[in-house]
């Protein structure tokens, strides 16, 4: 089953890159279809970080990932590069388990 | 540095940083034939974003191992998909116990933004035939943002692929290294893997959310996901949370936050 998701989600995505280079550029210039390319992500990444932090299968808990998560916007905050602000997340949650 | 390598380091793995492919300049300047020092400037250039961009596949890597992935899958996924934020959903929703096809939904939903990026690339790089299948895959901001900054055809076109084939290389590298590590060590929990995932969309959508618009989004999203995780199957909240989107398609032109 993982490798069914591998392969299809790369598939797709090389369509998806693909399609770009080869279909008319006035398809993609709707403002309709461009607002929704822009706010797409946002809310998928942040449904993704809500959910890794709060989901424990189909429940809701509050652990050590917390703080983690919280380390993390602090490291954003202070412009701390992508690897640091994971590192510091993974750090900060591995600690708290520690304690 | 020049403009597009501060742009395209601002992002955070290949293909995590967001690049305006509103504005269009297309060639401002006739073309003209570019000279050594400029060819090595862009070459140094794209080389270092490729490198510094490309050692997050660590990150991958070690992820992807926690959640299961084998060492094969993951490297698979690096070479195959190689756009970072549609891999690290993928590896989200499959490590959390989601189903194969929801995790594949969301990593292509996340992948859309790069047809985008194709269409403003098509007319900056002018590729033909096969060239296009190829040059397909290195899609992606940090190419995009590259080849965008540059003055004329011909040094987009070196910006892109050195940049491509740079990231390309280190990233699939990155992935082997941190996903052989990863599976060395013990419980992956006790590293706190599980938070650096989470920890790794949130630096993603970081930079995307200054807009107005983009917090109401961002905000419904989380509302949609949490509320979703008691009632439906692990995977779906965060496919349900595409429907944050629904605002905007409501609303006229013009008026975006």
């Amino acid at each position: 089953m993982i490798w069914l998701a591998v392969l299809g989600a790369a598939f797709g995505c090389y369509l998806l890159k693909l399609g770009g280079l080869l279909v008319p550029a006035r398809v993609l210039r709707q403002p309709t279809v461009q607002r929704v390319a822009e706010q797409l992500p946002v809310a998928l990444l942040m449904a993704l970080v809500a959910v890794g932090t709060l989901a424990d299968g189909r429940s809701l808990v509050l652990d050590a990932r917390v703080a983690g998560l919280a380390a993390a916007v602090v490291a954003l905050f202070l412009r701390a590069p992508f690897l640091v602000v994971v590192v510091v997340a993974a750090g900060t949650t591995a600690l708290v388990r520690l304690i | 540095m020049t403009r597009g390598a501060r742009a395209a380091l601002s992002g955070t793995g290949p293909n995590t940083g967001p690049v305006p492919v509103a504005a269009s300049q297309d060639n401002p300047e006739p073309q003209r034939r570019l000279g050594s020092a400029a060819r090595r400037v862009i070459t140094r250039d794209a080389l270092g974003v490729g490198l510094a961009v490309g050692t997050s596949g660590l990150t991958f890597g070690a992820a992807g191992a926690a959640a299961g992935l084998s060492v094969l899958q993951c490297c698979a996924t690096s070479l195959l998909m190689f756009t970072g934020a549609s891999q690290f959903a993928l590896i989200g929703v499959l490590g959390s116990g989601g189903s194969a096809v929801a995790g594949a939904i969301s990593a292509v939903a996340l992948g859309t933004r790069n047809s985008f990026y194709g269409i403003r690339l098509a007319s900056l790089l002018r590729l033909r035939g096969a060239r296009r299948l190829v040059s397909a895959q290195i899609v992606i901001d940090e190419t995009t943002a590259m080849a965008t900054a540059q003055s004329g055809p011909e040094s987009s076109r070196l910006a892109f692929f050195i940049t491509g084939i740079s990231l390309y290389v280190t990233w699939n590298l990155a992935t082997l290294v941190g996903a052989v590590t990863a599976g060395a060590v013990g419980d992956p929990d006790s590293f706190g893997i599980d938070a650096a995932v989470p920890a790794a969309f949130l630096a993603l959508v970081a930079p995307r959310l200054r807009g107005a618009q983009e917090r109401r989004t961002a905000l419904l999203a989380v509302l949609i996901g949490l509320a979703a995780v008691p009632v439906t199957p692990v995977g779906v909240p965060v496919l349900l949370s595409a429907l944050a989107v629904a605002p905007v398609l409501f609303r006229r032109n013009g008026t975006g936050a």
